[in-house]
């Protein structure tokens, strides 16, 4: 009885030993499926649409994939947004990305690309690359080069209920930042909360003072920001004052500071149930927002978008947009295959079927755009069509630390713990500038 | 330690036993390596002893090995690899070649946020030795009387500790919000004044967490006291109440006392738990609002993994190792000397 236990327990350790070493096998077989296009090949595949429609259609398409390629096998793994991160983590510093993984480009690609993590497959896309949107497919490219490819951009902008604002005696959207304010006021004086905000998450409050900064300095502001670190130049100080301002009327939810995005009481329930009239939210917020309300319908015909108005005497473009989408990169030891399934993924025909989804997925297969319906998608995509120029999310344009470090900064903002100034410099101290 | 070593021996069959009677008690000294002791009188008894003094290390060996194995494999070498990762500015996909030396934990030293966490697990360990600890020795002593529903009590205030952390966390997070159950349940009492934001203001939301902690805990802490209350003879205090001792003087003189073994083990179990706390506050408040609600673990956390400062974030966690490392040791010696001697600290009682 006690020899068993021991010997069960020595083979234990033994394999613990045995698997801590033998780490390397799995990237190796790859490698050798790559060199025959006969041999069997498995396609390791990450991605993040947990929820449908997008978890069935992407399954839908790799089988599709499948039948194609007899020799191949798409083995998919699917992480919500958050625990994705987690989890892609231990395998990047493995040295053992995932064939095909979700990216948001920008610097953490850049992050992998230095680190030697993932396939430059700029030869490898270039005779189909053109079809997708070319804002999109530059966020996939570092110096130069490409090391993913998009399949979604979206734009952040403002979703309203157009009840409550017609209830408050609003017939039309702010155009500027002076109407939006005066329309907060109108809000609160109706006896609504004019805004929803989930800042215990900390970047949906970041989406307002980014989106004030590029109207403020335009595009060249962000990039030198990024390079050389002046976040405490002077648009990034007007944002700050103006977000402070705007903090001023107190226009949001009652506990806006714990509350999260997506979850009870957070900001998309709070819209979800007509709690506050407006808020700033990416393309995904109709999805979310029936997953948070009672009926699990939202808030059907009453939502309506607009952007994000302009500033008076801001250098920035009133068609920037501020957003950012979904795609996936190349794992550096990813077979041929898994480009050949990347091309599939971009073709017309499957930007059509995630169209139709109606679902916040916002394909970026060009002549696709007539794929969607719903109306308030619809608007987004017009702005993105007009958009000279989209700024992706900080925390994904810039190298994570800094990202983060600009969400605890502005955070100080809503709490009314820190100026606009103090803001300004924190960042600008994080970024080394 | 001397008693698994015993309990191994037993199990060596019948071969062992009589070399083991002849055995001097306490001989640890290395086994007679010559085999010249042959031609002396004592030769029988000596070879035998070889053999059993060699079975015996072997038999230690096996038990201690996967043990051992384990511990050196899932404890001591994270942590020598994290204090090697703090000595580098790294985001945790580059290679190992930016060394800094000490400069992370220079950073981490100067920074408000840092040392605000800090002071939160030190206001949590001291309210819940203050107010927790007590409130369950109080509750303890009273479901140690005779009383109807005695074992009911019990297990309601225990049931909190057998829930997990994050589902604590969420059902409480759940609980607070603005106009949540906790504050329907203050208006409805006529206090609907009282009502705050609970989580989301910044000056509020520690004594919200020590209240969440100290709900989930306590219980515990009250099946350890009334563990240790079931150990003391009545007679004790019955002797004490027949020599004319109030029964408050007869609480302080002779059931405290008695039960100090048990509150020295309960407060270690606190204050380690408050310095690892970090489960219920990442799920139920993230750290936030302005990390107002930081424990050291969620400051590592947030800054190792969400900023990808795997260095910092390293540099973070063996401060925080050290402090509880050096925690542990004192009061173990210290405090647990007589409660622990003969186990832990034979070397030094001997």
């Amino acid at each position: 009885m006690h020899r068993v236990a021991r010997t069960a327990l020595l083979v234990g350790v033994a394999a613990l030993v045995a698997a801590s070493c033998g780490g390397d096998d799995d990237s190796a077989s790859d490698a050798e499926g790559a060199s025959g296009s006969g041999e069997p090949v498995t396609i390791e595949w990450w991605h993040i649409q947990n929820n449908d429609p997008g978890l069935s259609l992407w399954e839908d398409i790799a089988g599709e994939f499948e039948a194609e390629h007899p020799n191949v096998t798409i083995d998919i793994t699917v992480y919500e947004n958050e625990a994705f991160k987690t989890a892609i983590e231990p395998r990047l510093q493995a040295g053992e990305p995932p064939d095909l993984f979700q990216s948001w480009g920008g610097g953490e690609l850049a992050e992998q690309v230095d680190a030697g993590l993932v396939t430059d497959i700029s030869d490898d896309v270039e005779p189909w690359v053109d079809t997708l949107n070319e804002a999109a497919v530059k966020m996939y490219q570092v110096e130069g080069a490409q090391y993913g490819i998009p399949f979604d951009l979206g734009m952040v902008g403002f979703w309203y209920n157009k009840a409550l604002f017609a209830q408050a005696g609003i017939d039309a959207p702010p155009a500027t930042w002076d109407e939006l304010l005066e329309d907060v006021q109108t809000l609160k004086d109706a006896g609504i909360t004019p805004i929803a905000l989930g800042e215990g998450d900390k970047w949906p409050g970041m989406f307002w003072w980014a989106y004030l900064a590029l109207r403020n300095g335009g595009p060249d502001a962000m990039r030198e920001a990024g390079e050389t670190g002046s976040f405490d130049s002077e648009p990034f100080v007007a944002a700050g004052e103006q977000l402070a301002a705007l903090i001023e009327l107190d226009p949001f939810q009652a506990g806006h500071m714990a509350a999260v995005w997506d979850g009870a009481g957070g900001q998309a329930a709070t819209i979800a149930t007509e709690g506050a009239a407006f808020h700033l939210m990416g393309q995904w917020a109709p999805g979310t927002q029936e997953a948070n309300s009672p009926d699990g319908e939202g808030l059907g015909d009453k939502l309506g978008w607009f952007p994000f108005p302009s500033i008076d005497g801001g250098a920035g473009d009133p068609t920037d947009g501020f957003g950012g989408g979904n795609g996936f990169a190349v794992g550096r030891d990813a077979p041929p295959e898994a480009i050949e399934f990347l091309e599939y993924i971009s073709s017309p025909e499957v930007a059509q079927r995630w169209g139709e989804t109606n679902s916040g997925i916002l394909p970026v297969v060009n002549g696709s755009e007539d794929s969607i319906t719903d109306p308030p998608l619809r608007d987004i995509l017009a702005a993105r069509a007009e958009a000279s120029y989209v700024q992706l999310y900080l925390d994904q344009a810039y190298d994570p630390a800094l990202g983060e470090a600009i969400n605890d900064a502005v955070e100080q903002l809503y709490a009314g713990q820190a100026s606009a100034e103090d803001v300004a410099q924190t960042i600008a101290d994080a970024a080394g500038g | 330690m001397p008693q698994a070593a015993d309990t191994g021996h037993h199990t060596n069959g019948p071969a062992a036993v009589p070399a083991q009677r002849e055995r001097p008690p306490g001989a640890t000294g290395p086994p007679p390596t010559s085999r010249s002791g042959a031609v002396r009188p004592a030769a029988r008894t000596g070879s035998g002893r070889v053999g059993a003094a060699w079975r015996k290390r072997v038999t230690i060996a096996a038990f201690l090995v996967p043990a051992l194995a384990l511990y050196v494999l899932l404890t001591l070498v994270p942590i020598l690899q994290g204090a090697y990762y703090s000595a580098f500015d790294w985001n945790g996909l580059e290679p190992l070649d930016q060394f800094v030396g000490l400069q992370n934990y220079r950073d981490a030293l100067a920074d408000p946020v840092f040392l605000a966490a800090l002071r939160h697990v030190l206001v949590i360990l001291v309210l819940s030795l203050v107010l927790q600890l007590p409130f369950a020795l109080g509750l303890a002593v009273l479901l140690n009387q005779r009383m109807r529903g005695r074992s009911l009590l019990r297990l309601l205030f225990f049931l909190p500790y057998v829930l997990s952390d994050v589902i604590t966390a969420i059902v409480w997070r759940l609980l607070l919000q603005p106009a949540g159950l906790v504050d329907d349940t203050l208006d409805s009492m006529g206090f609907g004044g009282l009502s705050q934001l609970w989580l989301a203001d910044p000056d509020i939301v520690l004594y919200t967490v020590f209240v969440v902690v100290s709900w989930k805990y306590f219980g515990f802490h009250m099946i350890l006291y009334l563990a240790g209350l079931q150990q003391i003879p009545t007679e004790l205090e019955e002797a004490a109440a027949l020599d004319g001792a109030s029964r408050a003087q007869a609480f302080r003189y002779v059931t405290l006392p008695l039960l100090g073994p048990t509150i020295r083990i309960s407060v270690f179990l606190s204050i380690i738990g408050s310095l690892q706390l970090f489960d219920l506050v990442w799920v139920m408040t993230n750290g936030g609002p302005v990390g107002a609600s930081h424990t050291t673990v969620t400051y590592m956390l947030e800054r190792g993994f969400e900023r990808s400062q795997f260095g910092y974030g390293s540099a973070v966690a063996v401060i925080a190792f050290l402090i509880s490392f050096a925690f542990a040791l004192t009061y173990q010696r210290v405090v647990l000397r007589r409660d622990v001697a003969g186990a832990l600290t034979a070397m030094g009682a001997r």
